[in-house]
């Protein structure tokens, strides 16, 4: 086996490419999730790749004050630990300073001498005693610099935050409301059309095709305005509002057509002839065999361009712009996302939550279906997929 | 019960002429195959009769009444495809029920009707699986009980053993034979290319070439009096001998045929002269070929042969079994 590969640099060059996209698309998606599993402090101090070691941080704290000293063999001590009224879970001390710029300057466990005989000894775990043969003044106590080292920690936090308070939820649940019967409604249309072209005796069977050929490269861009117009005159002459669902719902079957009929076609088109001549021979009308024979065997293709199409209408932003409001009852995710870096774009947060939110749905759909994916895409060339 | 007459049928697909003036009478019962080279019509014929194709002009009767207009389900017939067309998706059950469900009749009638069909051809233990998990010979089998499970007058085979292995397709060769003893009131239209199929199956069979009916017959009457030079050729096995120049002048005839059983050796010089080119022995036969002047003669010996190769021999036709044909390649009646 290792052998021929090493023979064949046309296979290597596959295996090479394969891994090439594999890892082009891997490493964007695993960096979206890592990211939006951490902490929001993490995120900005480190980057995803390092969320699995544990980060060190420079943090500042505040020892008590002079109310807190006690007197001990002679000398007042101030005690306590340098993560209390610190944000965040305690970590391991590694280091510590005084001054802001050298906030390592001394080792962990070191008793270091301050001015007019003053020590202070941190340890590990953040505690800290200060002594001083004279009795403190100040109130407020002084600053100390140290270096903490905190382990990896992950939350579902930002998800909770984008799901409930950000809107993402609302929108989420408005791109199923687009998108499941924008693709449901033109594979029935479809699957019907596909049957006819393929398998019965029309006039001008051969133009129609033609013509279905020749509206899959009509740009989404150039028909946009026009449909509009369209659908907000005959909107208007019926008494229906222009921005409603049912409105991007048909937008989204004229544009999915062309294809999902030429896809279908050339599957169903494929069909062995003798099953189709024997079920009318047994006595089968065209619609028994279009349910009976033909969709349970066209299950495959029926999957891919549902595949395609779910994509499509998930991933459009265009087409939802127009067609629809930017009220919350109609804000797609591609929307609310787009708003969303408008508004938060700082919050990596919520940003990497909203995003990776946004493609669960894709990601779902295509491992859940991708066997039907690649024969689809094979639909076209190979006869019977 | 049900007979079928041919008349003037004509088939063209554009300018390519398919069927020319076709006429044929197949009385109800009968077995009757189409036989001929690939491309001669024969499928075409089937599928004029069974209502898939439509025919250019002529007209299609089924029991007496035309059917050029009645649609293939209409017309009380079955056909078996060569790719058997058995519904993947579909039980062998389902398979067979689904003309029944078209009918309109109801689970229990069905069940009972698949299910006596089942036991016909002993389908029974296998009615829940999917074709896919059948054998060659079970596929046949499904597609067979698809067309008796109708109660279809006519039935139609269009080549359907050409998809199985040799050992297979004698056994089911004997299983349609048998089925065809099992309903002896069911019209039989036979499609095959294999002439030991049509010779054996047949009550009678009808030659094609080209598109044109060359001669209908039993298999005997094929064998013994083709009327033309390519019906000759294309019925036994191996092939006619066919003799022009001198020995076919000597009896009036542009080309005589002569069957390789029916040669004498004889020591006349005035016989056909030729060298044993080769031998084959099949233990049961021999089969000699010879080279001669008038080219390459295959004779047939019974049993083993003496004769080595290279040896000369004298070969003679035997006179009452040499079918002399004339100028259009038609026989020359006596």
């Amino acid at each position: 086996m290792l052998k021929r590969l090493q023979l064949e640099p046309s296979r290597l060059l596959l295996n090479f490419a394969v891994i090439l996209i594999i890892a082009l698309w891997t490493f964007p998606t695993a960096g979206l999730l890592i990211s939006s599993l951490r902490d929001k402090n993490d995120i900005a101090a480190s980057g995803w790749w390092t969320a699995l070691s544990s980060a060190d941080r420079k943090q500042v704290g505040r020892m008590k004050g002079s109310a807190d000293q006690v007197e001990k063999d002679g000398k007042f001590v101030i005690a306590g630990n340098l993560f209390d009224g610190v944000d965040a879970a305690a970590g391991k001390v590694s280091a510590f300073g005084t001054k802001v710029q050298t906030p390592g300057a001394n080792p962990v466990g070191a008793t270091v001498t301050l001015g007019a005989g003053q020590t202070l000894t941190v340890s590990v775990d953040g505690s800290y005693v200060l002594t001083s043969p004279t009795k403190f003044a100040d109130e407020r106590g002084a600053r100390i610099f140290f270096v903490s080292s905190q382990p990896p920690r992950f939350t579902l936090d930002n998800y909770q935050t984008v799901l409930f308070s950000e809107g993402i939820g609302r929108s989420f649940i408005n791109s199923l409301t687009v998108t499941i019967p924008a693709t449901i409604i033109p594979i029935l249309i479809a699957a019907f059309a596909a049957y006819a072209l393929a398998w019965m005796k029309l006039p001008f069977r051969g133009l129609l095709i033609a013509i279905i050929v020749g509206l899959l490269v009509v740009p989404l861009q150039m028909s946009l305005i026009p449909l509009l117009k369209l659908y907000n005159a005959a909107g208007y002459f019926m008494g229906v509002p222009s921005k409603t669902y049912l409105g991007i719902w048909l937008a989204h079957t004229g544009f999915g057509l062309p294809f999902a009929i030429y896809l279908l076609r050339s599957y169903i088109a494929g069909l062995p002839k003798d099953l189709i001549e024997s079920a009318q021979i047994d006595g089968a009308n065209d619609f028994k065999i279009f349910r009976r024979i033909v969709l349970p065997l066209c299950f495959p293709a029926l999957a891919s361009f549902a595949i395609f199409q779910f994509l499509w209408v998930w991933n459009d932003l265009l087409v939802a712009i127009v067609f629809l409001g930017s009220g919350p009852d109609q804000l797609v995710l591609t929307g609310k996302l787009n708003a969303l870096l408008g508004s938060r774009g700082g919050n990596w947060e919520i940003l990497t939550a909203s995003a990776f939110v946004t493609i669960i749905v894709p990601l779902t759909v295509f491992f859940s279906l991708q066997r039907y994916f690649v024969r689809g895409l094979l639909a076209g060339s190979v006869k019977g997929g | 019960m049900a007979n079928i007459k041919l008349i003037n049928l004509n088939k063209s697909y554009g300018t390519v002429h398919i069927l020319k003036d076709v006429n044929l009478d197949i009385k109800s019962g009968e077995f009757i195959v189409f036989v001929g080279p690939s491309g001669c019509g024969k499928s075409t014929l089937l599928r004029a009769i069974s209502g898939l194709d439509q025919v250019s002009s002529g007209t299609i009767e089924i029991d007496n009444a035309v059917v050029n207009e009645v649609p293939p389900s209409k017309r009380g017939i079955a056909m078996v495809f060569q790719s058997y067309a058995l519904y993947p998706h579909m039980s062998v059950f389902e398979n067979i029920g689904f003309a029944l469900e078209n009918q309109g009749l109801n689970r229990a009638e069905i069940k009972t009707k698949v299910e006596a069909v089942g036991e016909m051809l002993q389908l029974t233990s296998y009615l829940t699986r999917l074709p896919k998990a059948l054998s060659g010979g079970q596929r046949q089998r499904v597609a067979i009980g698809r067309a008796i499970v109708r109660g279809a007058k006519v039935f139609l085979f269009d080549e359907p053993l050409s998809n199985l292995d040799a050992a297979l397709r004698v056994q089911m060769r004997m299983e349609i034979a048998k089925l065809k003893r099992d309903l002896p009131n069911t019209t039989m239209v036979y499609v095959t290319h294999d002439q030991v199929e049509a010779m054996t199956m047949a009550d009678r069979i009808v030659v094609l070439q080209a598109g044109r009916v060359m001669q209908v017959g039993t298999p005997m009457e094929l064998y013994e009096n083709p009327n033309s030079v390519f019906v000759a050729g294309f019925i036994g096995s191996p092939k006619m001998n066919f003799i022009t120049g001198g020995p076919a002048e000597k009896l009036q005839a542009k080309t005589i045929g002569v069957r390789p059983e029916h040669f004498e050796f004889s020591i006349a010089k005035t016989d056909i002269a030729g060298t044993l080119d080769y031998a084959e022995i099949l233990g049961s036969d021999s089969f000699l070929y010879v080279t001669t002047p008038t080219g390459m003669l295959t004779v047939r010996q019974p049993g083993r042969t003496e004769y080595k190769t290279g040896q000369k021999l004298n070969l003679k036709p035997i006179a009452q079994h040499v079918h002399r044909f004339g100028e259009n390649e038609m026989r020359l009646q006596n």
